[in-house]
Order: C-alpha cells, then sequence, then structure tokens
C-alpha cells in the first residue's frame, strides 16, 4: 500500500491465512488458520502463562500470584455486585471473557511492527465480538429460561407497570433486550476499530508529510507524532474499559437471568 | 473494511477458531485455574478472619484475667485487712489483761504494804506506849516516891498522846 503513495489505514484489519491453510474445511465451512487465529492463540497462551503464575497457591503470595489474585478478586467483585452471591458461579466465564478481551486488545497496540511482525486485533471484528456477545446472551436466555421458566418473561414487565402499559411496555423492553447482543458486539469492535484508524490514519500523516519535505515533516509529521502518541496512551485505556464494559454487561445480563429484576 | 468484505470468505474460520481458542481459555483457565486461585483467596481471607478472632477473644481472655486477678487481689487485701484488726483487738486485750492483772498485784502488794506498816507503826506506838509508861511510873516514883500503879501509868500516858 505504501508503495502508491497511499497507506491504506483498512490494511491492518485484513484477515490472511497462514502456513497455507487457506482451503482446510470442516463440513464444507473454511476453517483456514488466519492471523486472527494466530493471535487469539497468542492471547490464550499469554493468559495461561500469567494465570499460571497466579498458581503457587502460596498463603503470603507473591508479586505475580498477587497480580493474578487481584484479577480474579476484581471480576469476583464485580459478580458480586452485580448478581449478588449467585454470581459467583459465573466468575470462570466472565473472567475468561474479560481477560481473553483484554489480552486481544492490549497485544494489538503493543509496537511489534517495529520488529516486523504484522499484530492484528481480533476484537476489532465484529464477527468475534458478535460472537461472544452471541455466547453471553446466550447465557443469559438459557439461564433465564431454566431457572425461571415462562417466567422469565416477567422481566419485559417491570414492577408497578399500570396495566394498560403492560402490552407497550413489554414490546419496548423485549426491543431493548433483544438488541443487547449487537450493542454489546459493536460496542467493542467499533471502539477497537475506531483506535486503531486514527492511530494508522496520523502514522500515514507522519510518513507522507516526512516525505513531501522536511517543511512538512515539521510541520505536520511531528504534531501529528506527538498526537499519536497521546492517543496511543489513550487507546491502553480504552482496550481496558471496553474489556471492562463488556464484563460488566455480560454480569449485568446475567443478573437479569439470574433475579430477574 | 476487511471487516465486512472479506465477511463472507471468513466468517466460519473466524468463528471455529474462536470456539476452540475461547474454549479453551474457558475449559482450562476459567474452570480449571480460576477456582483454584478463588480459593486460595477464599483460604487467606478465612485464615485472616479465623486469626483475628483468635486475637479477639484472647484480648478477652487477658482482660478477665485481669479482673479475676484484681477481684482476687481486692479479696485478699480485705482478709489481710481483717486479719490485722484482729490481731490489734486481741493485742489490746491482752495487754489490757497483762495491766489488770499486774494492777491488781501491785495493788495487793501495796495494801500488803500499808498493811505491814500500819501494824509496825501499832506496834511501834504499843512500844512507846508501854516505855512511856515505865518512864511516867519511874518519874513520879522518883519525883514523889508515890508507888502509882502500871494501869495508871498507862492510862496518864494515853490521856497525853491522845491529846498530843
Amino acid at each position: 500500500m505504501a508503495d502508491s503513495g497511499k497507506i491504506d489505514p483498512m490494511h491492518q484489519f485484513a484477515i490472511e491465512p497462514l502456513f497455507g491453510t487457506d482451503n482446510l474445511s470442516l463440513g464444507g465451512y473454511n476453517i483456514a488458520f488466519t492471523n486472527s487465529a494466530l493471535w487469539m492463540l497468542v492471547s490464550a497462551v499469554l493468559l495461561w502463562a500469567f494465570v499460571a503464575m497466579g498458581m503457587k497457591r502460596s498463603l503470603v503470595p507473591g508479586r505475580w500470584q498477587m497480580a493474578v489474585e487481584f484479577f480474579t478478586g476484581f471480576i469476583d467483585n464485580l459478580m458480586k455486585q452485580s448478581a449478588g452471591a449467585a454470581g459467583r458461579k459465573y466468575v470462570p466465564y466472565v473472567f475468561s471473557l474479560f481477560m481473553f478481551i483484554l489480552m486481544g486488545n492490549l497485544l494489538g497496540l503493543l509496537p511489534l511492527g517495529l520488529f516486523g511482525i504484522h499484530p492484528f486485533t481480533f476484537t476489532s471484528h465484529f464477527t468475534i465480538t458478535g460472537a461472544l456477545a452471541v455466547l453471553s446472551f446466550s447465557i443469559v436466555l438459557i439461564v433465564g429460561f431454566f431457572k425461571h421458566k415462562l417466567h422469565f418473561f416477567s422481566l419485559f414487565v417491570p414492577h408497578g407497570t399500570p396495566l394498560p402499559m403492560i402490552p407497550f411496555i413489554f414490546v419496548i423492553e423485549l426491543v431493548s433486550f433483544m438488541v443487547r447482543p449487537f450493542s454489546l458486539g459493536l460496542r467493542l469492535f467499533v471502539a477497537m476499530t475506531a483506535g486503531h484508524v486514527l492511530l494508522k490514519v496520523l502514522a500515514g500523516f507522519v510518513i507522507n508529510s516526512t516525505n513531501a519535505g522536511p517543511g512538512f515533516g515539521v510541520m505536520v509529521g511531528i504534531p501529528s507524532f506527538v498526537l499519536m502518541v497521546g492517543i496511543s496512551a489513550l487507546e491502553m485505556l480504552v482496550a481496558v474499559i471496553q474489556a471492562y464494559v463488556f464484563a460488566l454487561l455480560t454480569s449485568l445480563y446475567i443478573n437479569d437471568a439470574e433475579n430477574l429484576h | 473494511m476487511p471487516q465486512i468484505a472479506q465477511l463472507a470468505a471468513t466468517y466460519s474460520s473466524q468463528i471455529f477458531w474462536l470456539a476452540v481458542i475461547f474454549g479453551l481459555v474457558f475449559f482450562v483457565i476459567g474452570l480449571g485455574m480460576v477456582p483454584k486461585i478463588q480459593s486460595t483467596v477464599d483460604a487467606r481471607d478465612a485464615k485472616i478472619a479465623d486469626d483475628l478472632a483468635r486475637a479477639k477473644a484472647a484480648f478477652a481472655r487477658a482482660d478477665e484475667i485481669e479482673e479475676d486477678y484484681r477481684v482476687r487481689e481486692n479479696e485478699g487485701r480485705v482478709a489481710a485487712q481483717e486479719i490485722v484488726a484482729a490481731a490489734k483487738a486481741k493485742a489490746v486485750k491482752d495487754s489490757e489483761k497483762q495491766v489488770a492483772t499486774a494492777d491488781k498485784k501491785i495493788a495487793a502488794r501495796i495494801a500488803e504494804a500499808e498493811e505491814a506498816i500500819r501494824a509496825s507503826s501499832a506496834a511501834a506506838l504499843a512500844e512507846i506506849e508501854a516505855v512511856s509508861a515505865e518512864a511516867a511510873q519511874d518519874m513520879v516514883a522518883r519525883i514523889s516516891g508515890a508507888e502509882i500503879s502500871r494501869e495508871a501509868a498507862a492510862a496518864a500516858v494515853k490521856a497525853a498522846l491522845a491529846h498530843g
């Protein structure tokens, strides 16, 4: 892209099959091992390595054990606050979700391009975020209907609704409920995509303005670079916040399923 | 936008590998490791709570022992004061008794001595009377040559002595 004098800020999201698995398929569906799958795998392995350091299980924790326990305690608290005592059995799921998304977000921000590795943020694909959102939503539906049977529909009629309003409220609540997986998945996808596009566009400014001459480089390139540094810091924050928001909303939806209102 | 442009070609591989890898994350890390870490934290919290409770109980026990000690000390002090008071009273009584017996003894001896003095002064008087009567008899005999009876002399002496 750069050789044509243009830098395509979208190229970073392109999926490329790796290791010649282009045509690997299962039941007629393509399951090529792509760069996206590779980065998911890297995230999973790093996550495993991180959590494994918390497995010493000593009474007086070391600093790594402390770090891991901080994260499990964080999710434990989140579930306790959102869904009460019943929320504890969802800690493994929400912890996996939060840490997996967090790893993916942060790995995508690493400046690995400097070492010739092409970083890929799998959370910037709505196929991935959508699938995770649908997974969370399915858990809510399954738990809700398993626990409360058809009584689960009372979720759509808040307490104290006047009788004539019930049909309207029911429809509105139902729509807002059905929109949840979309908003959950899109929020993460949009935040990650927007941040990466912004960084790449600014990087394009730096490169193209410097190529156009030293004057442009000083006038445009340096301010853009300074802005990039700031936005990179902001993106780190966004990476953490978006993972947190995903986990938080999942916990709130699970609370609906566990406790209705 | 590759997310949309490549959707048809890549959605199946994306979802497949997500399912495999996130499944591994969930089963190995989420279900395999997280509960162990949680149980470690719970065990630590329980140990801390237990230790605190034990420390509190030990504090309460120490207070109790101190209170008990104080009560017993007070009791001991009261008992000691009672013993001292009783001993003092007994000593006072004993000394009073000794003083009383000593007084009695002394009084008896004084009475005895006074009796002896009285007896000896009576004896002395009687002797003086006798000697005076004899002297008076002699004087009368020498001066007048009259012989007076011993009884008359004694009566005269007695009268003279009684008049001083």
